[in-house]
């Protein structure tokens, strides 16, 4: 990297540069960097053949179903939350907008055992369903609930700001140009948060994709049916099958950075859409 | 905040805003309010007497020990990155900047499994540095060490994200003018610089430990699940859960439950001090640094 400094006034550049690169280099780059390294001690065959073994393919289908499932209802409920906190008055208005961030603070692991409890067949929220002969926990529907729970703040606070600095005078103008309530929503409102709300629904995706502590314990971790991609990475490594869960590893590696590109691609189009 | 309700015919008609309220919070009681109670209440579902002694039980204090001083650890290294992050990105202009941000937030894109992961592969026994570092008796994998390591990768990105931007955003105005005035580096940034960033500081802090404490995945891969020895609390609660022993699990997790509402608590008391200090940004130099050096002083 050049470092190209325009005026240096400041002290300390090279300083904090350097902490800066050696600490990110030591604790993120370096550690990263095996990933890619070990799987090329790996035959391409070895490599394919992990991947798309009928079990692995199983679990790709199931965590990226049970994600895209999730953030979908979070895009639609969250953008409900979203706008109720932003535009609506109410009691309790500020605990409310705290509490939104439970799934950020709730260690992963304390989330999924309390869904379990609550979603099994006895618990409060699974007796109820089971009379209705639906079941949640050790199902994929379990596993989207639980990402649903883990997804729903990158939703709601991506889209909150937004909604907050909408400019009040463009919807008075739509409105005195003759526009109804609803055409004020759908042609005024909705295109300005568009951008926001896929940049929101991507990185609760994203977010699900990965997810391990709050879904293990919901999914009953069946072979085939209820295993989650970062599970069978576990499950690789407990067998030390290294070269395993470094194959699964990268696949989901490259999956996450598509999506991180996406988002970046979202952001800038957002930017460019605030600014006139 | 009532600034942001619209009167008459700038807002959804009263039954509607009413309507979309009551699904709002129902979705919020649904997934964010039952589960929190639920926590609490399985917790004390056999009484004070069975909670206290599922928290006493020394595999649970050794648990605590270990959850506590890997935050100890992991917290205050990142604050020191992030501290040195923010003034190299947020105070200086040069090529590749946006690269190295982009590569500050690679820990959030990576699964929690993958970050514990790679200090296998790193540390392990079939690992690159592993099998020396064992003949030379030190052990990560498996050990404290690893769990250390996990933790300061989950929580890595979290207090330079906040601090970064703040430190552009303020700019290099008053830290020129202290420069003029003959102020040395450490003085500089412990008298001119800290106090602008430090609600920011702070948030990043309470944002980092609540991860650090909480991380499951990335430790869970890296920590052998040894009791008594390298079980941190979330581990020790998957524990407790796996044995059948739901109450006792419960008990330990109300802990991290009470972590998290004191982490919610305090984002956002913390919230509105960084809001306020943005604001106050805007406003010209001279009325910032006024503003500034009467709460620094």
């Amino acid at each position: 990297m050049s470092l190209q400094v325009r005026r240096r006034v400041l002290p300390g550049f090279g300083l904090t540069m350097g902490i800066t690169l050696l600490y990110l280099s030591l604790i993120v780059l370096i550690p990263l960097a095996t990933l890619p390294a070990r799987s090329f001690t790996m035959s391409w065959q070895a490599f394919r053949d992990t991947v798309t073994d009928p079990r692995v393919v199983a679990s790709y289908r199931l965590s990226l179903g049970a994600s895209l499932a999730a953030a979908a209802v979070n895009a639609v409920f969250g953008g409900v939350v979203a706008w109720v906190l932003a535009r609506y008055a109410f009691p309790g208005r500020r605990v409310v907008d705290a509490l939104i961030d439970l799934p950020f603070a709730l260690p992963t692991a304390v989330a999924g055992i309390v869904l379990t409890t609550l979603y099994a067949p006895g618990g409060w929220l699974g007796k109820p369903l089971a009379q209705y002969g639906v079941t949640v926990a050790f199902t994929p529907l379990g596993v989207t609930v639980a990402l649903i729970f883990i997804g729903l703040p990158f939703v709601v606070r991506t889209l909150q700001p937004v909604i907050e600095d909408l400019d009040p005078e463009v919807e008075e103008a739509a409105t005195s140009l003759g526009a109804s309530r609803t055409g004020v929503l759908l042609r005024v409102i909705l295109p300005n948060l568009l951008p926001a709300w896929l940049t929101g629904f991507a990185l609760a995706f994203a977010r699900a994709l990965g997810e391990y502590g709050s879904v293990v314990f919901i999914s009953g971790n069946m072979p085939m049916r209820t295993e989650i991609s970062p599970l069978l990475i576990v499950t690789k490594l407990e067998q030390y099958d290294y070269a395993g869960a470094t194959a699964i590893a990268i696949v989901m590696l490259a999956l996450s950075f598509c999506l991180l590109l996406c988002i970046n691609g979202l952001q800038t189009w957002a930017r460019r859409r605030v600014a006139p | 905040m009532t600034s942001g309700v619209r009167r008459g015919h700038l807002s959804e008609p009263r039954l509607v805003r009413w309507a979309i309220t009551t699904v709002a919070l129902a979705f919020v009681a649904l997934f964010l309010v039952v589960p929190l109670v639920a926590v609490f209440a399985e917790a004390f579902s056999k009484g004070f007497d069975a909670y206290r002694s599922a928290i006493v039980e020394p595999d649970a204090l050794a648990a605590l020990r270990l959850t506590l001083l890997a935050a100890a650890i992991a917290v205050p290294l990142n604050v020191l990155f992030g501290l040195a992050a923010g003034w190299a990105v947020g105070k200086f202009q040069f090529r590749g900047r946006q690269l190295l941000l982009t590569l500050i937030d690679l820990p959030f894109a990576v699964s929690p499994v993958i970050s514990g992961l790679v200090f296998v592969l790193l540390f392990g026994r079939q690992g690159w540095f592993g099998p020396w570092m064992i003949d030379h008796g030190f052990q990560v994998v498996f050990a404290v060490p690893g769990i250390v390591l996990a933790t300061i990768f989950v929580s890595f990105p979290f207090v330079a994200r906040e601090v970064i931007p703040i430190m552009e955003a303020i700019g290099t105005e008053e830290e020129e003018a202290a420069r003029v005035l003959g102020a040395g580096g450490l003085q500089l940034f412990l008298r001119v610089t800290l106090p602008n960033i430090k609600w920011a500081l702070l948030y990043g802090v309470i944002l980092a430990n609540a991860r650090a404490m909480g991380e499951f995945g990335a430790v869970s891969v890296v920590s052998g699940h040894i009791r008594g020895l390298t079980n941190t609390l979330p581990l020790h609660v998957e524990i407790l859960y796996n044995e059948y022993n739901a109450q006792a699990a419960f008990a330990v997790a109300s802990l991290l439950g009470c972590l998290a509402i004191v982490t919610l608590v305090l984002k956002a008391v913390v919230e509105t001090r960084v809001q306020g200090a943005t604001r106050t940004m805007g406003a010209p130099a001279a009325e910032v640094m006024g503003w500034e050096s009467k709460s620094a002083v």
